[in-house]
This record gives structure tokens, C-alpha cells and sequence, in this order.
């Protein structure tokens, strides 16, 4: 096995192998530069159908969203946000966990506060004409 | 019969062309058979008489044999004009002219794999150009460039190795 694959390896030349890794260095390139689409860069709170805040997704912290039940508290990591705790009954909003790519919503119906992410090339949700 | 009054006589540079013209056909067709995930990655097996012809009989041939290869493939698999050949067309005429830069590197450093590499990504790229002014015109083709790139590194690597290995022994040029 290994006498077979030196068979083939001496077939490539110094400049080969500078060719190779250049062609893989592409590959790895273009993934990260076209398949990012869904990185997010914000994310969007709205408390009672209006904008509540809108929390840049660069650094870690915690927004506090009071409700008519109470307070909904939803944090933010680099790359990510969630909402923590919720005062509503089923938590929906909580069990979704960690949001990640743009677009990606969470709703705490029962206390009127949403929390979605925006930003990078957004998928668009419809269109019409 | 009326005896033709133009007759073809066909020098030994065309039966020499003529003769590797088919066996790049035939590797065509039997490509075809291949099943593949994805429509437009291809081993693109018949580049291997293409870089073979290149290195032996120079560019001029390399030429004529895969422009004959990819009118006379398509005809025989039933694609003559139909956007596949389009797109076959666009991404010979881009790895041919690739290739007829890429062979002035030096020999002794850069062998069939580096050509076959160049004229794999330079294909994917002809094919791209052609399917995003033409087919989709819509910057979403870009999306797959990724998956097209790593089957142009695979299969360039995998055909010049094979293109490196049947030169192997003879004195090229």
C-alpha cells in the first residue's frame, strides 16, 4: 500500500505541491467567504410591537424587557442571543434556546416581547409583488 | 457511383489527432455512465488525452482534440446545443487557453498536475462565467464555487497523476 502511494508521489513535482495547496487554500477561501450568508450581526428586541432595543452581537450582555407579566430577560453572546427567562406560562421563547442565524426568531407570546436576529445576508421571509 | 471530384486526403497529423480526438470521446461517454451528485462536477476524464496531447504534440493539437472531443461527445450523448454542451464549450475554451499559458512554466518544478489543476479550476471558472451571464443570472451559482473548487482540486490532482503516470518513462516534448 504505502510502496504503491510512493509510486504516485514521485510524480509530483516541488511546484506541484505549491499548486495543490493553492488550489486547496481556494477552497477553503471560497467557503468562508460565500457560505457566511447566515452570520447575523444584531440582535432585534421588540416589547409590545415595538422596537424595544437592538443589541449589537459583538460582546456578551444581558437586556431586561419588561412585559405585562413581568420582566423577559434575553442575553447576548458574541454570535448569538437567547432568551434567558420568561414570566409566560409555556415558555416557548426559553426552549428555543440559542439563536444563531439570521433571520431566526423567537416569540414570548403571553409577554408580548420578541426577540429576532437581523443583519448578513437575511433570508427573506416573503415577497410579493 | 459518380466518382467525387473533391477528394480529402488526410495528412498523418490528422489521423494522429483524429486517433486521440476518439479516445477522448470515449472517455466522455463512458463519464457519462458515472453517476454524480451533482449536476456539472465531473472526473473530467478525457483532460487526460487532453495534457497527454499537450505535453507530446504541443497546444495546437491539445486544441483540436478536445474541441473535437467536446462537439463529437455531445453529439453521441444527445447534447449537441443543449445548454450542457454551452457550458462544456465555455469551460474547454477557458482550460485551453489556461493551458497554453501554464505550459510555458518550467518542466523541471511544475509537472502534469499543476496543468491538469489550472485547467480544472479554469474550466469550473469558464462554465461559471457562462452559467451566471447566461443560464442563472443571479450571483446564486457563486454559492456552489466552493463545491466546484474542491472537485476541481480532486480531479485535476487525480487526472494529472494518471496523465503524469502514462507519460511516465517517455521523453516528452
Amino acid at each position: 500500500m504505502k510502496a504503491r502511494l510512493a509510486e504516485w508521489i514521485v510524480l509530483l513535482r516541488p511546484g506541484d505541491w505549491l499548486v495543490l495547496a493553492g488550489a486547496l487554500a481556494l477552497c477553503v477561501l471560497s467557503a468562508l467567504a460565500l457560505w457566511r450568508g447566515g452570520a447575523p450581526d444584531k440582535a432585534v428586541v421588540r416589547a409590545g410591537g415595538k422596537v424595544f432595543a437592538e443589541v449589537g452581537l459583538a460582546r456578551a450582555q444581558v437586556v431586561e424587557v419588561p412585559g405585562p407579566l413581568g420582566v423577559t430577560r434575553i442575553e447576548v453572546e458574541p454570535g448569538r442571543a437567547r432568551v434567558a427567562s420568561d414570566p409566560g406560562p409555556r415558555q416557548y421563547c426559553v426552549r428555543q434556546g440559542w439563536l444563531t442565524r439570521s433571520g431566526a426568531v423567537a416569540i414570548c407570546a403571553p409577554n408580548q416581547v420578541s426577540l429576532s436576529l437581523a443583519g448578513g445576508a437575511a433570508d427573506y421571509d416573503s415577497l410579493n409583488y | 457511383m459518380t466518382p467525387s471530384t473533391i477528394e480529402i486526403v488526410p495528412t498523418p497529423d490528422d489521423q494522429r489527432i483524429a486517433r486521440l480526438a476518439a479516445a477522448a470521446i470515449v472517455l466522455t461517454v463512458a463519464e457519462a455512465a458515472i453517476p454524480l451528485p451533482l449536476p456539472g462536477v465531473k472526473p473530467g476524464l478525457a483532460n487526460i488525452v487532453t495534457l497527454i496531447v499537450l505535453a507530446r504534440w504541443g497546444w495546437r493539437d491539445a486544441v483540436w482534440v478536445a474541441l473535437l472531443r467536446v462537439f463529437a461527445g455531445s453529439l453521441l450523448l444527445g447534447q449537441l446545443f443543449a445548454p450542457g454542451f454551452f457550458l462544456s464549450l465555455a469551460g474547454s475554451l477557458a482550460s485551453l487557453a489556461t493551458l497554453g499559458l501554464a505550459m510555458h512554466l518550467p518542466r523541471r518544478w511544475f509537472g502534469p498536475v499543476s496543468l491538469s489543476v489550472f485547467a480544472a479550476f479554469a474550466h469550473i471558472g469558464g462554465q461559471l462565467v457562462l452559467a451566471r451571464l447566461w443560464l442563472v443570472p443571479h450571483d446564486g451559482v457563486f454559492y456552489l464555487v466552493p463545491v466546484f473548487a474542491l472537485a476541481a482540486t480532486v480531479f485535476g490532482l487525480v487526472n494529472g497523476l494518471v496523465a503524469a503516470k502514462l507519460m511516465q518513462g517517455r521523453v516528452s516534448g
